[in-house]
């Protein structure tokens, strides 16, 4: 499995400049804008936090999902299509789960940089109220893995990259907006609530922002990490069939 | 030699998908040094044996044995001792030459620095040396189907499997690929290879089969063939007519096989000029007579018919 996320991250050291700025620009560009634009006109924060500093963990694990959910639609996709590289590799003694582990723990390792990245951001704006932030970083990978398998699931069954499309039209975005990033679930209808509760996203959200801001979160810790790792173990054993059924065949 | 086990062995070896049997119940033996040929039209079951030799495809049936071992139980283990150079590219676009060797050789666990010495040693021997350093993107055909098979030598491998290596290939790039298949062979390295090209089987094989239909319908070396299933000549008759087959009757007791064509006949004979003197003798006045040897494509289309696969 080493050698194949080694590869992965060979991959990536001819792309990380390109990337590693955006990985920067992007989180300051939010903060500024979400942060102190729209901060402004929240009189007295969320729940007596400044606004910024409440905001700020929900995009941390939003833009965790984003990288891990980017990572693993087109890319896998190419993968089995396109460059073929699963191919290639399981013709070497690589075994299955070396390939689909390989290439998930370099997504789950982008979305981890995007983490750390957003972290070092929000650092000189006092954003980060408690060093329980740094904690941020497992529950980023957890959330990572809990989008990242499940999508590779889904990538690796579907045919066209119109699917693809789909998945970011009526997942990604309705959770980015809906599921506590930008404002308290409880703001919403009581119905659509639970829609916000089931997401993975707001699990991440919940934990990330009781890191940053050194408090309580909304709901038990263990549930919010069993949840995620449930999403994670579904998806990587759907993935593995789906990855068995395309590259043994 | 004779005695020496074989490499590849497989006995009543089938393939289905489905309804669809892919390969059905065929025998081969390959013994180490030689290359061995699986010649066949599309279709013809394959590419499918070399996915089951190369352990990414478990058999439905019969048995098949590789470096003396069972490829549904020890699939990693005999992976690790072959080279699969694929019908299609899969070299990774945006890395270097040289990382896509490098990389590829960690999948075998070859350490860094050996697969760094190994990578320069292959490229020298694919006469990529001097693209070293460059993407793979802009190569040409023939350079990426040379990076491909060193790629496929980064394990230093018992058996190096090639599916149509020289298929989309211009004559120049071909004639080197077969130029370094030919050198490996000499090395002793044991090639696998499919093919639907005659001239490349020809040139290549010790010994192949011709597949048709999942099913190994001849077997033996190229002069082998041709000498079971054809004749030693053919004479190519073109006569100015509306139809070829007016003469065709004419031509009864010449040779012993005639094939009518839209465009000419075809004699299978033992000696070429006393057939064309023959037709000649009948009064007959084709517009054009070619008299050459037989090849194995004649052996190929014979066996396999001139019916198109699509």
């Amino acid at each position: 499995m080493t050698a194949v996320f080694e590869f992965w991250l060979v991959t990536y050291k001819r792309v990380w400049r390109g990337s590693a700025l955006s990985t920067f620009v992007l989180p300051l560009l939010t903060v500024l804008g979400f942060g102190l634009g729209v901060g402004d006109y929240v009189d007295g924060g969320v729940g007596g936090v400044p606004y910024l500093d409440w905001i700020v963990p929900g995009l941390i694990a939003s833009t965790v999902m984003q990288v891990a959910m980017f990572e693993s639609t087109w890319p896998v996709l190419s993968n089995f299509n396109w460059v073929r590289t699963y191919e290639g590799q399981a013709a070497t003694p690589v075994r299955l789960d070396d390939i689909l582990g390989g290439n998930l723990a370099y997504v789950v390792f982008r979305a981890l940089t995007g983490a750390v990245a957003f972290l070092l951001v929000a650092l000189p704006f006092g954003a980060l109220h408690s060093w329980w932030a740094l904690t941020v970083l497992p529950v980023s990978l957890l959330l990572a893995f809990a989008f990242a398998a499940p999508v590779f699931a889904y990538s690796s069954s579907v045919t066209s990259d119109s699917y693809l499309a789909l998945l970011f039209r009526f997942a990604v975005i309705p959770m980015s907006l809906f599921a506590g990033v930008f404002f308290p679930v409880e703001s919403l209808p009581v119905g659509l609530r639970w829609l916000a509760y089931a997401s993975p996203l707001w699990h991440g959200v919940d934990l990330s922002r009781a890191a940053t801001l050194g408090a309580p979160p909304e709901w038990s810790i263990p549930g919010h990490l069993l949840y995620l790792a449930l999403w994670a173990a579904g998806g990587y054993a759907i993935a593995r069939v789906r990855f068995k059924k395309r590259l043994v065949i | 030699m004779a005695n020496t086990q074989p490499l590849i062995q497989a006995r009543g070896l089938v393939k289905r998908f489905g309804d669809f049997t892919a390969v059905d119940g065929i025998d081969v033996d390959v013994r180490p040094g030689e290359a061995f040929g699986f010649l066949g039209p599309n279709g013809a079951g394959k590419s499918s044996t070399m996915r089951m030799i190369g352990c990414v495809s478990p058999p439905t049936g019969g048995t098949l044995r590789i470096l003396g071992k069972d490829p549904t139980r020890d699939g990693p283990a005999i992976r690790a001792r072959l080279g699969v150079c694929p019908q299609l590219d899969n070299l990774d676009p945006e890395l270097t030459v040289q990382e896509n060797l490098t990389t590829y050789a960690r999948y075998f666990g070859i350490p860094r620095r050996v697969a760094r010495e190994r990578a320069a040693e292959l490229l020298d021997f694919v006469q990529l040396a001097e693209r070293a350093g460059s993407k793979v993107e802009p190569l040409s055909g023939g350079m990426k189907r040379r990076l491909t098979i060193a790629r496929a030598l980064v394990n230093e491998p018992d058996i190096v499997l090639l599916d149509e290596p020289t298929t989309g290939l211009d004559p120049q790039a071909r004639h080197l690929v077969w130029e370094r298949l030919f050198r490996l062979k000499q090395q002793g390295v044991t090639l696998v290879l499919t093919t639907h090209y005659m001239d490349e089987a020809e040139q290549l094989c010790d010994r192949l089969v011709v597949m048709d239909g999942g099913r190994i319908v001849a077997e033996g070396s190229p002069r082998e063939l041709i000498e079971r299933h054809s004749t030693r000549e053919v004479v190519e008759l073109r006569f100015v007519a509306e139809s070829q087959e007016d003469f065709a009757g004419k031509l009864g007791g010449l040779g012993e096989r005639l094939e009518v064509l839209p465009d000419r006949i075809l004699l299978y004979v033992g000696a070429g000029d006393t057939a064309v003197a023959d037709v000649h003798a009948r009064g007959l006045a084709p517009a054009s007579v070619l008299v050459r040897r037989s090849s194995l494509e004649d052996v190929f289309l014979h066996l396999t018919g001139r019916t198109l696969v699509d």
